[in-house]
């Protein structure tokens, strides 16, 4: 129920009175209402939930969150192997 | 697709479960809360990768499931009104109510449309306006802000024609309740990630500083899964109980204050029933004040009907994390996802649903 899909803002329009946008998903294009997303803007990854902009993808924090798993154990590695 | 892939990569997942091997000495029990979490556990087989001392129990955090059996036949009652276009999203479909559920009214000519989107909704009613269009509003913090984004448009756009019916539920209750519970194991919480980029952590921080719990704000993916297992892990063995935040490349410390403002712009809290479990004080949302010409229950006097659940059904002690889906005599053989008995089994998302989908009908195949 609380999905929320990641895409990429492909363009901004105004919809009487309402921040919209069309964002892309993989290849599928939906549109999506950027209103409450005021900082996101053409080129940023956004959550997206029922089409509705959520919250904006930060770069860098998915970079950190990413790097810091993928090194995970690594300094350690020599004595003990991960399992697989 | 990219900020998804990185986060199924199963060289990184490995390594944390190597690590959580590590950081584990003692039996520990964690709650997912989250619906869509438990079904990426099982479907991941997440559950099967961790240390015999960690026991995941699968929370109350599934819309679908806990909408009351009564509001679901308050559903049914208004889609079969003359003139009345009933939407909803397709998750509520298939639920069955006391006699019949959303497709089969469709195949007996009630006019139900499933939408993606709330707003799809309200440009509905704007195409019939000689018709009623009724919206299904369910849905935690992750969906409010879109459901009152829609009947606030529908307002000022002058839409009289466009009503919500309102069964919305709030987390915190909810984990308030499973902790007060008699006999509540849980010990740790991987918490709701797509909630909190609406609503922020604060309200997490007060629950483990209150309850002395450590609730680790988790994503979805394998990968966030393992990741916020490992953090409530550390936690629980060194003796703190804070909120940590794993899904910080989404969910910021205050949530989006702007979504807040709409969500509250159109809703207030108030008391409401939860399928399995009964009526959790201050847990649901209804639509406030000025904005109750929209509210479907108003508009259309549909005779409601106490329902009773199966005696059975074991799903109010599933969603509280007291028993898991495969101790319940019912499960796979009287009680499928074609012949639900109760909560946990109705939506996808629910803890028997997910267990039933991945082949974990037996005892001796469950974790």
């Amino acid at each position: 129920m609380c999905l929320a899909v990641p895409g990429k803002v492909l363009d901004v329009y105004e919809d009487r009175g309402l921040r919209m946008g069309r964002a892309d998903f993989g290849g599928t294009v939906r549109k999506v209402c950027l209103e409450h997303l005021p900082e996101a803007g053409v080129g940023d990854y956004v959550l997206v939930h029922v089409g509705f902009a959520l919250s904006k993808v930060d770069p860098e924090e998915a970079e950190r969150t990413y790097r810091f798993l993928a090194e995970l154990g690594q300094l350690d590695e020599l004595e003990a192997p991960p399992e697989p | 697709m990219k900020y998804l892939d990185e986060y199924r990569d199963g060289r990184v997942a490995a390594r944390i479960v190597h690590e959580i091997r590590r950081a584990t000495t003692r039996p520990w029990t964690l709650m997912e809360v989250c619906g869509g979490q438990t079904h990426s556990i099982v479907k991941h087989g997440v559950d099967r990768l961790l240390p015999p001392e960690l026991e995941l129990v699968h929370g109350p955090g599934c819309p679908v499931c806990v909408t009351p059996l009564e509001q679901i036949d308050k559903a049914h009652a208004i889609a079969r009104l003359p003139g009345v276009i009933f939407t909803s999203f397709g998750d509520m479909l298939r639920v069955p109510g006391s006699r019949t559920d959303l497709l089969r009214l469709r195949s007996e000519g009630a006019d139900v449309r499933i939408v993606y989107a709330p707003l799809d909704a309200v440009r509905i009613a704007q195409d019939n306006p000689a018709r009623e269009v009724v919206f299904f509003a369910i849905g935690f913090e992750t969906t409010a802000p879109a459901n009152a984004l829609a009947v606030t448009r529908a307002r000022t756009l002058g839409l009289r024609n466009f009503t919500l019916l309102v069964s919305h539920v709030l987390v915190p209750p909810a984990i308030a309740a499973v902790l007060q519970s008699p006999g509540n194991r849980v010990q740790a919480f991987l918490g709701p990630g797509h909630v909190c980029t609406v609503m922020g952590v604060r309200e997490y921080e007060a629950l483990a500083r209150h309850y002395r719990v450590p609730v680790v704000v988790t994503g979805f993916e394998p990968v966030d899964l393992l990741d916020g297992v490992l953090r409530a892990v550390r936690q629980l063995e060194a003796g703190e109980a804070r909120v940590e935040n794993q899904y910080s490349r989404v969910v910021a410390r205050a949530g989006n204050p702007a979504a807040q403002r709409l969500m509250w712009s159109a809703f207030e809290v108030c008391d409401r029933k939860w399928r399995g479990i009964g009526t959790i004080p201050k847990s649901g949302l209804r639509l406030r004040g000025e904005l109750r010409d929209h509210d479907a229950e108003r508009r259309f006097e549909v005779a409601t009907l106490e329902t009773l659940e199966p005696a059975e059904c074991i799903s109010g002690q599933i969603l509280r994390g007291l028993r898991k889906p495969h101790e319940c005599p019912a499960f796979g053989e009287r009680c499928t996802p074609a012949t639900p008995l109760g909560a946990t089994m109705v939506s996808a998302e629910g803890a028997c649903a997910a267990y039933y989908a991945y082949g974990r009908h037996r005892a001796a195949v469950a974790p």
